[in-house]
């Protein structure tokens, strides 16, 4: 049992995402960098919450399927481009910035696991030295 | 048998970068190429087009791509798959042989067709209900201007399987692209897959063409994270994906050497997902996809190893993109400088909307949105407090009216040019004066399998 503080974090600080489009839904994929993260996104980024999240803005239904053999949540948001990107006046008629958007959502984890899904290796590999942060500028 | 074929990605959309393909032909050992041209609104755009002129229709970069890649091909043996034949396959086909022609270069190419059932959508007693919505098709028949079934890899086989070295398709699954050259150089079974087998190796090859189909965003391109983006390398040279597939399915992601980008399991993973809905039940016209047992493995130095999906049987229907034209859109943009810039912004919105009213021009929604505070992320971008907005060096403002009536779009520009001399004061960068431009609704619906009716043509050879 963890006691440590419960802090809340933006899903950023944890996950990376991609959204896209189909007609009038976007999908997102949410994606942990490693197991000790997936745990907590599995967790805490549910079909509801995700929900609530955009609701100020696009409050359409959410359904959601986790992945845990590629360590992901999919998401996918109804309604959310006015009838479809053909017909939507945003700037972003397709969505595409909206992955962005669900990396804002806000989580409560315990500080303990955080650090934990922080320090854990990535599964993915990477070319080069990779520090926590800040990232080299290229 | 062939042990494995190895194969390159070309475009991801109608406009995207051929330059990278050269190096997949040059160094990436490829046999095939397979290049997807449209995305789902593309259709719409090449329907204006064939509007203006009825031999168009087609994505025309395929001309251009196919000068530059087709010399470099050609001596090496690499076959090309695209369905840049959008509304128009044959038009686009002979716009190739014709250019290549000119060259010098005579390749066999093949012409995929039959995608197109906007005739059958528009019969008064057809049932083409919307496939998420369930509304009737009723509703929109009169002003439906394409339909198209997504075919699948099948005709591709065919035209591979008689010599083809270009095949040009109209609308196919994204994905039967990749399938089609698989099915072709592996002798795996399509039409008449039945086991559980047949189907998990058609399921290993549908995930390869979707992982695939958006050239460098399953290489590292468009890598949605904060700080992590940065540590890819050198995405201006980026190397589109190439998979070697073996003939049990197990494949390989993977890259030209000595290019940008980068190929492990977050990137692929990212691309896995991306406009997949249910991952358990992704359609095509070949084989149903569940991913929940797909295994990726990273290899390091840009090796994915993709394993475990899992296939069923395609169902007895076919997915059909239509598109109905659905009102008229026209924007402006401006920009409005310190001090004082967010009240003068809405005075200017508020000033608009009295015209609209007072001249009695008919609309359904005046949209507005504010480039650099809230257009990419809505009211989800936390936005400053009107003092702080005022105190800004300057405020843009997008303005965006849906009209039913052209006339009315046509107009909207012309209410704002008087507030130059006679409105707030520190403008700047007005645009929108004539900006009126057709909006069409997408209408995505089933039709069974039999009715729809793939055509295979080789064209006959220009020399």
């Amino acid at each position: 049992m963890n006691t440590t503080p419960l802090i809340k974090i933006p899903l950023t600080r944890i996950a990376h995402a991609r959204s896209g489009d189909k007609a009038d839904w976007v999908d997102f994929g949410l994606f942990a960098w490693n197991e000790a993260g997936y745990r907590i996104l599995e967790r805490e980024v549910t079909a509801a919450k995700v929900q609530a999240h955009f609701a100020p803005w696009l409050p359409g239904q959410v359904d959601a399927w986790p992945l845990p053999n590629i360590l992901a949540l999919k998401f996918v948001l109804h309604g959310a481009l006015q009838g479809g990107g053909a017909r939507n006046l945003r700037l972003d008629n397709l969505g595409k910035a909206m992955g962005a958007a669900l990396l804002r959502m806000e989580i409560e984890v315990n500080a303990d696991e955080l650090e934990h899904a922080l320090k854990s290796p990535r599964r993915g590999w990477w070319p080069g030295p990779l520090n926590d942060s800040p990232s080299p500028v290229i | 048998m062939t042990q494995s074929i190895r194969i390159g990605s070309g475009l991801g959309f109608y406009g995207d970068n051929w330059e990278p393909v050269v190096a997949s032909i040059e160094r990436g050992q490829v046999q095939f190429i397979a290049s997807d041209h449209l995305a789902e609104l593309t259709l719409a755009i090449l329907q204006k087009d064939r509007q203006r002129d009825l031999t168009l229709g087609y994505a025309r970069d395929v001309v251009p791509m196919l000068l530059r890649l087709w010399p470099l091909m050609q001596p090496r043996g690499v076959r090309f798959v695209c369905n840049a034949g959008g509304l128009n396959p044959m038009g686009a086909a002979q716009a190739v042989q014709t250019a290549l022609a000119a060259k010098g270069w005579h390749p066999r190419i093949a012409v995929v067709s039959g995608d197109d059932v906007l005739p059958l959508l528009q019969a008064s007693d057809a049932r083409f209900d919307h496939l998420m919505n369930g509304v009737d098709v009723t509703n929109v028949r009169e002003r439906l201007v394409f339909g198209n079934a997504y075919l699948g890899a099948q005709p591709i086989v065919d035209a591979l399987d008689q010599g083809a070295d270009i095949v040009i398709t109209g609308r196919v699954a994204d994905a039967a692209l990749f399938l089609g050259p698989l099915v072709h150089g592996l002798g795996w079974k399509l039409a008449d897959a039945a086991t559980e087998e047949d189907f998990n190796r058609l399921a290993q090859g549908l995930t390869v063409g979707h992982l695939l189909e958006c050239s460098g965003q399953g290489s590292g391109g468009n890598f949605g994270s904060q700080g992590d983006w940065q540590n890819i390398p050198d995405l201006a040279h980026i190397g589109y994906p190439i998979a070697e597939v073996f003939a049990d399915g197990t494949a390989v992601i993977t890259k030209a050497p000595d290019t940008g980008g980068l190929i492990n399991f977050d990137t692929v993973r990212q691309q896995l997902l991306y406009e997949v809905h249910n991952p358990h039940a992704y359609f095509s016209p070949d084989v149903v996809l569940d991913m929940g047992q797909i295994q990726l493995t990273d290899e390091g130095q840009h090796r994915v190893r993709l394993t475990g999906a899992q296939g069923h049987a395609p169902t007895g229907q076919l997915k059909v993109v239509a598109g109905f034209r659905d009102g008229f859109k026209a924007e402006i943009s401006w920009g409005f400088s310190w001090p004082d810039a967010w009240d003068k912004v809405h005075a200017a919105e508020a000033m608009i909307r009295s015209q609209l009213q007072e001249r009695k021009m008919p609309f359904d929604e005046l949209f507005v949105e504010y480039p650099g505070l809230n257009s990419a992320h809505g009211p989800l971008a936390p936005l400053p407090p009107a003092n702080e907005l005022n105190e800004r060096a300057e405020i843009w403002v997008r303005m965006v009216l849906r009209t039913p009536v052209r006339a009315v779009a046509d107009g909207f520009g012309r209410l704002f040019p008087w507030m130059a001399l006679s409105g707030p004061a520190y403008t700047c960068g007005f645009q929108g004066l004539n900006n009126t431009s057709e909006l069409l609704g997408i209408w995505p619906t089933l039709i069974p399998r039999d009715r729809v009716q793939a055509r295979l043509e080789m064209l006959e050879p220009s020399a």
